[in-house]
């Protein structure tokens, strides 16, 4: 979406990430690199093979071959280091919603070890800064998505990890909150925290800092939306998108 | 033109009447339409579904589908719609074959004298017919839901949100089949939080918090749009957002893709607000007058 000087400091360096389930080679070889303070948008269909990834990514599976180091951490034999380094949100399940949203902060904040003076500041930063301290004792179940989004994200960014991942934040989420969850992923990067995201909204895939989609498990584009419409000839991402995807032999 | 869906000041509440879901939501879909219910979570567009569908009964209101009433003639409702809900609700353990055979026994049918409906749809899941549906992939398993949603030649259709979740390339193919379905003549009502799938329909109606804020046709609906609408790039983007929001006479400002859009209520001197921009420190600056889209509209909608 814009030009901020990146900074050229990796955060994240992939090199032939492989994962195979039997004959089946859910990610084949990709490679790329994520930098510091960097909105990447990680794109592809269905069945793609982008969850596998990101999973491989998070520490949460061990890949079949290839390396990758998120956060300066290898996924091979640090991850569970990893995972204290990283935050992640997903769409279909980021909060408890029988927990209010000061518990549901509390609750995280635990499991990542902060201290109990950091939990009360942090708590209390966070609703002021979303502006909740009518409803901070409320069910988070009872909140719209969008707001359960927004408080999702503030929640994962908690202990501070030097990288975010988004799977699907603003899946069914009305139009102007959505923009307002970009406004804070905009911030958290300019403060210096990486973005890795997914999403199915193309006008979304405009506001990264770079795109790749895969397709069929592999990296087939990867560069900023710009030269991705100038490379495909392309009005917009969605037919950039619909060029490459639309070659994929397998769906899901 | 005769009516399929009418829907008259429809009422529901949950939580003991503390939460109102659906309020006071009007509509007609007339015979072979293809309707849209666009809205974000929690707009209401799945309890309207159930109401329609006589899952759940409404607090106030009527409704009928096919000149049958949603609460007496619930019965016969059942018999002549098909329902595809948003949460897959097939037998994970039964086939896609047995799933398909089980729907058509169930309305006094067989799968070949309506074939010639779904056949386009089950031809793509033929190669899986002995797989258990709960092992399809989610794409399959929407093909699959929207056949047995329509092996007892219903109608009408209720489709809600069949693309959720879905990837673009097979969200254009989901709604070129309901093209197909509804030139055979079949009336379908759909949901969807997609406001770039609105302009496939007939008609759309926009809801929010359980009231709709516009029914019309798409080109309708995006040549009411009130203002002036201009789409602005510059090379900062999230900094070029900040300074519109003061800029004079704009009425919103908020990114859209590679640009972002700005409303004026009057004509704008793109001039004037190219100098500005360029005073602020922006290069590569662009101002072009944009033309609205759904979600425009639905933007404006909001903001009122």
């Amino acid at each position: 979406m814009d030009t901020r000087a990146l900074n050229n400091e990796k955060v994240i360096v992939v090199d032939k990430l492989t994962k195979r389930f039997g004959d089946f080679v859910a990610t084949d070889a990709i490679s790329f690199d994520v930098y510091k303070g960097e909105i990447f948008g990680f794109l592809g269909a269905n069945g793609a093979g982008k969850t596998t990834a990101m999973k491989m990514l998070c520490g949460l599976l061990t890949p079949s071959s290839g390396t990758a180091v998120v956060a300066g951490f290898d996924i091979h034999k640090q991850a569970q280091e990893l995972k204290w380094n990283i935050g992640y949100m997903g769409q279909k399940f980021s909060l408890y919603d029988d927990l209010t949203i000061i518990e549901n902060i509390r609750y995280y904040a635990g499991i990542y070890n902060l201290s109990n003076q950091q939990i009360s500041d942090k708590s209390e930063g966070l609703i002021t800064r979303l502006g909740l301290q009518k409803e901070a004792k409320k069910l988070v179940g009872q909140l719209p998505t969008g707001w359960k989004q927004k408080v999702a994200f503030s929640v994962a960014l908690l202990h501070e990890p030097r990288i975010v991942f988004l799977d699907e934040p603003t899946g069914g989420v009305d139009p102007i909150t959505r923009r307002q969850f970009w406004d804070m992923i905009y911030e958290s990067a300019e403060k210096g925290t990486t973005i890795f995201i997914t999403t199915h909204y193309m006008d979304e895939a405009e506001y990264c800092d770079r795109v790749s989609i895969m397709v069929d498990g592999k990296i087939e584009a990867l560069d900023k939306p710009a030269e991705l419409r100038r490379l495909y000839e392309a009005e917009s991402m969605d037919e950039v998108f619909y060029q490459l995807a639309r070659r994929a032999k397998r769906s899901e | 033109m005769e009516i399929s869906v009418s829907v008259n000041q429809l009422l529901k509440s949950y939580t003991k009447g503390e939460k109102t879901a659906v309020n006071h939501v009007s509509f007609e879909v007339k015979k072979g339409e293809l309707f849209g219910l666009i809205g974000p979570d929690g707009a209401g567009k799945t309890s309207i579904f159930r109401m329609l569908t006589t899952l759940i009964l409404p607090d106030g209101g009527n409704a009928s589908v096919n000149g049958l009433d949603i609460v007496k003639d619930y019965g016969k409702i059942r018999m002549s719609i098909g329902y595809m809900p948003g949460k897959f609700s097939l037998y994970p353990d039964l086939t896609v074959e047995e799933n398909l055979g089980f729907f058509a026994t169930l309305f006094n049918t067989r799968v070949n004298e309506n074939y010639h409906l779904i056949k386009d749809i089950y031809e793509q899941l033929a190669p899986f017919k002995n797989r258990r549906a709960g092992k399809l992939s989610g794409g399959m398993k929407q093909k699959l839901a929207l056949c047995c949603a329509l092996i007892h030649n219903p109608p009408v259709i209720f489709l809600d949100e069949p693309t959720t979740g879905v990837d673009p390339v097979s969200r254009r193919e989901f709604w070129e089949m309901l093209k197909r379905l509804k030139d055979q003549g079949i009336t379908i009502v759909v949901s969807t939080p997609y406001m770039d799938e609105a302009t496939l329909c007939d008609r759309i109606a926009l809801i929010q918090e359980g009231q709709i804020l516009s029914i019309n046709t798409p080109k309708n609906m995006v040549s009411h749009y009130p203002d002036q609408l201009f789409a602005i790039k510059a090379d900062n983007m999230y900094h070029l957002l900040k300074i519109m929001k003061t800029y004079k006479n704009v009425l919103n400002i908020y990114a859209f893709g590679e640009y972002a859009h700005a409303s004026f209520r009057e004509d704008m001197d793109t001039n004037e607000l190219y100098r500005y921009l360029e005073e602020k420190g922006f290069r590569d600056i662009l101002i072009i007058p944009a033309k609205p889209t759904i979600e425009d509209c639905f933007i404006k909608l909001l903001n009122n």
